[in-house]
């Protein structure tokens, strides 16, 4: 299988504080990828590194078959970046934020891209109100939806849901999945296993400057003490409360 | 549809399209003008309410030989405009900054100088259009000027490198910023520096020590050469003193915006 993402012995530091100790992995065509990591693990300095936007210290990294520091501007072509705080212009409407960056991707009809990718992302209403005014649901999806302007064939995804409500994590889980089957790689950044465990086909984890583990899910799991089994007193939900009640009162109607 | 589209984006050499994406550029941040008019009148509001102070409060105490005091204070109520209206553009390269809407671009395939230049040249405009609407209010006021197209010209040319020249410091101060107000303040010094030039009175009123400050810091020498321009008047050597100073300033202020932007990038 093709590789879009080849890291070896990755090496990067700010000042007196070791981030990155010689990180490697692979990331293959077409799948999505998790990189999982407590806070300050080092997730953003990774996706930065690969997006270009940091240069590495030592090590090499090619992104689609293009070295990150001697061609840039090639893998800049070839990927898009969603960042951990959601990269969207405000004082513009999600329409304009969508035709700015079609236009600057060169793509031949821009209000077009821009309103196919507004009805994807359920934003069709909100096109003409700046984004200022949207949720933070609606930002990141704003923000998601300009990363997928002109087709990239890798995207990163730092942190997507960090910060929305259930809902809005299920709508970005969707969406991801999505992506994935129209053949689009996904690197993916998160602090939650189950999102690990959701989503991607390969997960690795980065801990102290390192990956200390990089497999499949089921790879994984096998790491893994076996399932315990235990006894724990469930306290019923609003839902078992709210199906209760529904029941009594259908039992009285019969 | 998909795979066709994602074979566009495969092409070996990046070809880059310098003036359309400035173009994006400027179009995105005159929306921004357009949707903070306050920040115009903000801009324009203070240099005319001086305007007022000086014509009609001090302008009877005030003896420049000239008759009409608004022709003598219109250049240097222009400077001050801009020396406000460059601090806004600080402050609209620091919440870019921060935003991370400079991250998206950066990871763009866009030559990473059209970002910059596209406050730049947003800059220029809204500075511009602060200008226009001055000029204006001093014309209601009683501002006349006998000064030919080329002489107009000739101070549209010199107020645009005045602008750009604080432009580039703006964006020193923009980039290099840890807090908003930060962004903003450096222009301080800059608005109040017409006080301590010709702009409201002339220098031989002054005590030796700042009249020689105020005869040789740049904002003298543009209000000469932009007065006299307007006057009708032999400009002398201040034209080119104003000049030099406008591209000295532009020049080093260029490099080191330029320096602390690859840093922000990097
Ligand atoms: N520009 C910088 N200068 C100095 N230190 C930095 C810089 N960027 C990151 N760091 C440090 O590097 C470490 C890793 O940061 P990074 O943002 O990559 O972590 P992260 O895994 O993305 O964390 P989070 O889950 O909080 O987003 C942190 O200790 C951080 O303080
Ligand atoms: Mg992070």
């Amino acid at each position: 299988m093709e590789k879009t993402i080849e890291v070896k012995g990755l090496q990067k530091s700010f000042k007196d504080i070791e981030v990155l100790k010689g990180v490697d992995f692979e990331v293959k065509r077409g799948e999505i990828f998790a990189l999982l990591g407590s806070n300050g693990a080092g997730k953003t300095t990774t996706v930065k590194i690969l997006a270009t936007l940091l240069k590495p210290d030592n090590g090499t990294v090619t992104v689609n078959g293009y070295d990150v520091l001697a061609k840039a501007d090639n893998v800049r072509q070839s990927m898009s970046l969603t960042g951990q705080f959601a990269a969207v212009d405000e004082v513009l409407t999600g329409r304009e934020n969508l035709v700015m960056i079609a236009k600057l991707r060169h793509l031949n009809q821009p209000g077009q891209v821009a309103d196919e990718l507004l009805k994807r992302f359920g934003l069709s209403e909100a096109a003409d109100r700046r984004a200022a005014t949207y949720s933070g649901g609606m930002r990141r999806r704003l923000d998601i939806a300009m990363s997928l302007v002109g087709r990239p064939r890798l995207i990163f995804l730092d942190e997507p849901t960090t910060g929305l409500d259930p809902e809005g994590r299920l709508e970005v889980w969707k969406m991801v999945k999505e992506l994935s089957k129209s053949g689009t790689t996904v690197f993916l950044t998160t602090q939650y296993l189950d999102e690990a465990e959701q989503l991607a086909d390969r997960i690795a984890i980065l801990h102290q400057g390192k990956i200390i583990v990089n497999g499949t899910l089921a790879e994984l799991k096998s790491l893994f003490p076996p399932a315990k089994v235990e006894y724990v007193e469930k306290q019923p939900s609003l839902e078992d409360i709210f199906l209760a009640i529904i029941g009594k009162k259908e039992e009285k109607v019969n | 549809m998909t795979m066709e589209l994602q074979t566009e984006m495969r092409t070996e050499t990046v070809k880059k399209h310098y003036f359309s994406d400035i173009a994006v550029m400027l179009g995105r941040s005159m929306r921004h003008i357009t949707r903070s008019l306050d920040t115009i009148i903000t801009v324009t509001i203070m240099p005319i309410a001086m305007m007022l102070l000086f014509v009609y409060v001090f302008g009877g105490a005030i003896k420049t030989g000239t008759e009409n005091y608004v022709n003598y204070l219109l250049p240097g109520i222009l400077l001050i405009a801009i020396a406000t209206g460059i601090s806004y553009t600080a402050l609209r390269l620091f919440t870019d900054k921060q935003r991370g809407i400079f991250e998206r671009f950066n990871s763009m395939p866009i030559a990473r100088s059209t970002v910059l230049w596209g406050h730049v040249l947003t800059s220029l405009v809204s500075n511009a259009i602060s200008v226009v609407i001055i000029i204006l209010v001093a014309l209601i006021m009683g501002f006349r000027s006998p000064a030919g197209i080329l002489s107009w010209l000739a101070v549209a040319g010199i107020l645009a490198l005045f602008t750009l020249a604080l432009t580039w410091v703006a964006a020193i101060a923009g980039l290099g910023a840890k807090s908003a107000d930060g962004a903003g303040a450096f222009s301080y010094p800059l608005v109040f520096l017409p006080f301590i030039s010709s702009a409201f009175v002339p220098t031989d009123s002054m005590p030796a020590v700042v009249r020689a400050f105020a005869e040789n810091q740049p904002v003298t020498s543009i209000v000469e050469a932009i007065r006299a321009l307007l006057a009708d008047q032999p400009v002398g050597n201040n034209i080119w003193v104003a000049l030099a100073w406008c591209l000295g300033i532009t020049i080093v202020a260029y490099i080191f915006a330029i320096r602390a932007y690859k840093r922000n990038a990097a």
